[in-house]
């Protein structure tokens, strides 16, 4: 009887050998004579496992992990294929309580299904949702969305109902759906796991969205440091394609909607809505004045509904199981669920989704399991690059956009980066600096300038000349960033220069008296 | 066309529309110019093609898309993916995200600066091996990660990276 063996072709995965391991099961299975199929699916998330192998032992996936090629005859030989005991097994994968403590509703089909094949996609909840969406009215759809709550994943967490409102009420016979899947922030890598794991519920929100607001062509706009996500979501867009679900009929509907891939060329700055735009019309990444908004003036110059991977991602979900199942999630105005995405010096890293006000101890301490280094954790960044330094002593607070905002912190994209007793945070805030002088598009004076001003005041500070002098000019170099800056990128900045600032004024050879303001 | 055009722009960047892939690079652009806005999909073509962007590149993309030879060039060195001269035979690409960094990314430059004996955004003189950086691959949960020869590795020590850049790289420099 052929065993299927499922072996993740994640590209973190990939990058820790289940390529390898996937080359060695087919070669020792051939070699003994054992019938197995290899199934190529996305991750569990469960990246500290990673390559993380499943064997369906009578209908159960039992997981193995982390297991390197070398092991793979081993393996074999104390009885994988029936589930035997080893020292790397895990067990039943659906009983695994890293798993079963989560709240999976986009991510449910991650690391379950082969990311490619539509009959798997539909066997386990896919397209229910746009099967819905097509026998609804355009405004039924967008007040579905709006009464769910969703709010934009990217960072900013604008309302996306309020967003899609605005762009079915808009004037004009095209209209664009852009998906913002330039995910930058250093710490999350939520969306590159969706599209190579489960692309068609990506496919299936933009459909939605096209359908919702009446746009007829989708544009994923990629980034290139996600090869694997090209390749992935291409094969996807063709089988969606050959199904009768993308192009001039969805799904026998009457109504047309096609998606294509655009990919960027190294620019964290085309994360921002307006630059990424300005990216797909194959231009400089320039970032745009607003208004006006891309709701009503985006690509080319039309209505244009800009939604991150996670936010269009959400959507089949709440057409699915409708607004309130999603709205019952959450806490306060922050509703639904969130990817969180535990980094850096994490003992075991990956993707949690849970409902937005889990805590940051939940999150880093009980999945966590601390740091990988075994140090004492010092300083948190939550949010990407732009988002602020967090302290031990702030574990506690739930990750929900406003309390992180009175917090002077931000949850951003969900990312995670923990950092142990080990790190120096002058330098994680010289790196802002540096970062943001690396990457800035050069159109307003506070980011392009400020940046580079920032890095070499910090560097005075930590060589020792004038401390508060240069600490009185870099605190107003902050202000002038943060309010004069165009976008994000030059306005938040600051954030985690500020908190390294203080909350670790000892980096900077001061005292917390003198950074006290 | 038959007369040579060459020119020179800010930054040292030379022009020649008639350079030896012009043709492909005219090809190329024309396979794609009744698209919307298709400059920078034609760009990761060509580059795609040859390897790197030619010094036909910005004459003849605009030429085809009606643009001036200004806004090509801004495109181009606009983003960092785009190059103008031929990368080095093997890159090492090493991530300098933040976390990657509370992991020992920035020891891992310096340990590949050492052992290539080039730095960032520099290759070894007869072309072997480059060293470059980059922000973020997505691979958060188990840096250091770095690309060599364009594949992406993670969990990376010093030892393990040398052993892919040998791998990669035999002559690479010690």
């Amino acid at each position: 009887m052929t065993v299927t063996v499922y072996v993740p072709r994640d590209s973190s995965a990939r990058a820790v050998g289940a390529d390898e391991v996937a080359v060695a099961l087919t070669a020792e299975a051939a070699r003994r004579g054992d019938d197995i199929r290899i199934v190529r699916n996305g991750s569990r998330g469960m990246l500290w496992l990673e390559p993380f192998v499943e064997v369906d032992v009578d209908g159960t996936r039992i997981g193995y992990g982390p297991v390197q090629p070398g092991d793979v005859a081993e393996l074999l030989d104390a009885g994988l294929l029936s589930g035997a005991d080893h020292a790397v097994k895990h067990g039943a994968v659906d009983e695994i309580s890293w798993l079963t403590r989560q709240d999976r509703l986009m991510y449910a089909r991650m690391g379950v299904i082969d990311p490619l094949d539509l009959g798997d996609y539909q066997a386990h909840g896919g397209l229910v949702g746009l099967r819905k969406a097509v026998s609804m009215a355009p405004q039924d759809v967008v007040d579905v969305v709006t009464a769910s709550g969703l709010r934009g994943r990217g960072g900013a967490g604008f309302p996306a109902g309020r967003k899609w409102q605005t762009v079915l009420g808009a004037p004009g016979d095209t209209k664009y759906i852009c998906c913002n899947a330039d995910e930058g922030d250093s710490g999350t890598y939520a969306d590159r796991m969706l599209m190579e794991g489960d692309p068609f519920t990506l496919l299936e929100g933009m459909t939605i969205a096209g359908l919702a607001v009446g746009a007829t062509q989708g544009y994923i706009y990629l980034r290139s440091e996600y090869p694997d996500a090209r390749d992935i979501l291409g094969a996807a867009i063709e089988a969606a394609r050959e199904f009768g679900w993308l192009g001039g009929d969805v799904l026998g509907s009457g109504r047309a909607f096609d998606i294509s891939v655009r990919m960027g060329a190294g620019a964290y700055i085309c994360g921002e809505e307006t630059s990424m735009l300005d990216s797909l019309e194959g231009k400089r990444g320039m970032v745009r004045a607003k208004p006006p908004l891309p709701a009503l003036e985006g690509l080319f110059g039309k209505p244009t509904v800009v939604n991150n991977v996670l936010t269009l991602g959400s959507v089949p979900f709440v057409l699915a199981e409708g607004a309130d199942a999603y709205a019952s999630r959450g806490l306060d105005r922050s509703l639904g669920t969130q990817i969180f995405q535990l980094a850096g010096n994490i003992k075991q890293g990956g993707v949690v989704e849970l409902g937005f006000g889990v805590t940051l101890r939940e999150l880093v301490e009980d999945f966590g399991g601390g740091t990988a280094s075994g140090r004492p954790i010092r300083a948190i960044q939550v949010g990407g690059p732009l988002g602020s330094y967090l302290t031990a002593d702030q574990l506690d607070l739930p990750l929900e956009y406003e309390t992180f905002a009175a917090a002077g912190a931000m949850v951003g994209h969900g990312g995670i980066v923990v950092h142990d007793d080990t790190v120096d945070m002058a330098q994680m805030a010289r790196f802002a600096m540096e970062f943001c002088s690396e990457e800035s598009c050069g159109k307003c004076t506070p980011c392009r300038v400020g940046s580079t001003r920032g890095v070499e005041v910090i560097d005075k500070m930590t060589a020792g000349d004038d401390r508060t002098g240069n600490l009185t000019l870099l605190l107003d170099l902050c202000d002038v960033m943060t309010d004069g800056s165009l976008c994000a990128m030059g306005g938040l900045t600051p954030m985690p220069v500020r908190s390294a600032l203080t909350k670790f004024p000892e980096d900077f050879g001061l005292t917390p008296q003198e950074v006290t303001p | 066309m038959t007369e040579r055009s060459l020119s020179e722009m800010p930054g040292g960047a030379s022009y020649d529309a008639a350079d030896p892939d012009s043709a492909r690079v005219r090809a190329l652009a024309e396979a794609r110019s009744g698209e919307l806005g298709p400059l920078m999909e034609i760009l990761h073509d060509i580059q795609h093609t040859v390897g790197y962007l030619p010094a036909s590149t910005v004459p003849v993309l605009a030429d085809v898309l009606n643009l001036s030879r200004a806004e090509v060039h801004g495109v181009v060195s606009f983003y960092s993916d785009f190059r103008t001269s031929p990368p080095a035979a093997t890159t090492v690409a090493i991530c300098r995200g933040e976390a990657c960094q509370a992991v020992g990314a920035e020891a891992l430059v310096d340990h590949a600066k050492t052992k290539l004996g080039v730095g960032v955004g520099e290759q070894s003189a007869d072309g072997s091996v480059g060293l470059e950086q980059i922000f973020c691959f997505g691979n958060c949960a188990l840096g250091p990660t770095a690309t060599v020869a364009g594949r992406l590795r993670g969990r990376l020590t010093p030892a393990s990276l040398d052993a892919l850049i040998d791998d990669a790289a035999p002559g690479a420099r010690q």
